[in-house]
């Protein structure tokens, strides 16, 4: 979308045009690449084929469900208790689901593949976008690079096993915070998305030592499940600011 | 373990498409659409947060707080986004080094 001379609320987000968004996404389906190495190696490690390893990118594609399925089995639990933990991480792409369903407005088949796509980093990319269309193209390319890079880099990765090295070398595990934070920035521009993400912050820290790894996560929908409910709404808030 | 991979991969994708699939009208209650507009950034603040200070089962302070202090200098710096995340973890890798 063109920016409009004198359009206040285009000159006070940070420039972004297609190729700025195009571009982003590969760098996030870089930095996603690299932790799918690692993926890749542990899931051999945990006594995953290399072809069970590439099935769970391909078919799973979810990295928190990837590595809590290929943790639980590694511990020996039962395959059903893997497929039941990692279908509960994966709740959180349906919480994505409910922010992108009005931006994808997608039907039928299209409907079909775009549900493939809806992870957390195509859903942060998604936001905090000018336009719908700006919003989709981020969602699109995030989903399609991480997905062509996550899958190449399991393969990697798996047959690569014990001659890679460790990504925390490389800093690369705060690569995916650090892209997360940018990308909620511009989204805090006002009161709410900050007591939302600070209560959300809270209660996953709290959390963490109480429920198993990536439950934390989901608890922090709560608070912004109660916020959407309780606060007022926003057209009587503009007529007491009045 | 085909079966797990198999059933996890169903149940994930379940949910990807049940999002998807919330009806329309039900989108156009205003207390919804505040929850869907709310729910990624409470998700996405929960990850960097655990990402960062999370270890395990407990919560440590260690070379990713440098990583993601980093990182927030950079975006208020309004540097682009690739720059963000790579000096975050460049930072945090050198740290590392020195560190051994």
């Amino acid at each position: 979308m063109d920016c409009v001379a004198g359009n206040n609320s285009a000159v006070l987000e940070r420039p972004t045009d297609k190729k700025t968004i195009v571009r982003d996404s590969l760098g996030v389906g870089l930095a996603v690449g690299a932790l799918g190495l690692s993926f890749g190696a542990l899931a051999v490690v945990a006594g995953f084929s290399v072809a069970q390893a590439c099935a769970l990118s391909l078919l799973m594609f979810s990295g928190a469900s990837q590595f809590a399925i290929i943790g639980v089995a590694g511990a020996g639990a039962s395959p059903l208790a893997g497929a039941a933990t990692a279908t509960m991480l994966g709740a959180r792409n349906g919480l994505y689901g409910l922010h992108l369903s009005p931006l994808l407005e997608v039907k039928g088949l299209r409907k079909l593949l775009a549900a493939h796509l809806v992870l957390d980093e195509s859903a942060a990319m998604s936001m905090g976008r000018k336009s719908t269309g700006e919003a989709r193209l981020g969602f699109y390319a995030t989903g399609i690079s991480v997905f062509v890079l996550w899958n190449i880099a399991t393969l990697i990765g798996a047959l690569a096993t014990k001659s890679l090295p460790d990504p925390a070398v490389l800093g690369l595990d705060v690569a995916a915070p650090a892209a997360f934070l940018a990308l909620l920035a511009p989204r805090m521009n006002s009161r709410e998305p900050w007591i939302a993400a600070l209560a959300a912050v809270g209660v996953a820290l709290a959390a963490v030592p109480l429920l198993p790894a990536g439950v934390p996560v989901l608890v922090a929908a709560i608070p912004a499940l109660l916020l959407g409910l309780l606060l007022r709404e926003p057209v009587e808030r503009q007529e007491v600011s009045a | 373990m085909w079966t797990a991979i198999l059933l996890g991969s169903l149940g994930c994708y379940a949910l990807k498409l049940a999002g998807l699939s919330v009806p329309k009208t039900w989108l156009e209650n205003p207390k919804v659409r505040r929850m869907s507009a709310l729910l990624p950034v409470a998700l996405l603040a929960a990850l960097v947060a655990i990402q960062t200070f999370g270890d395990k089962d407990s919560l440590t302070v260690d070379t990713r707080t440098v990583g993601l202090a980093v990182a927030l200098g950079a975006i208020l710096l309004r540097l682009p986004f690739l720059a963000v995340v790579a000096l975050a973890a460049a930072v945090t890798a050198g740290l590392r080094l020195m560190m051994g």
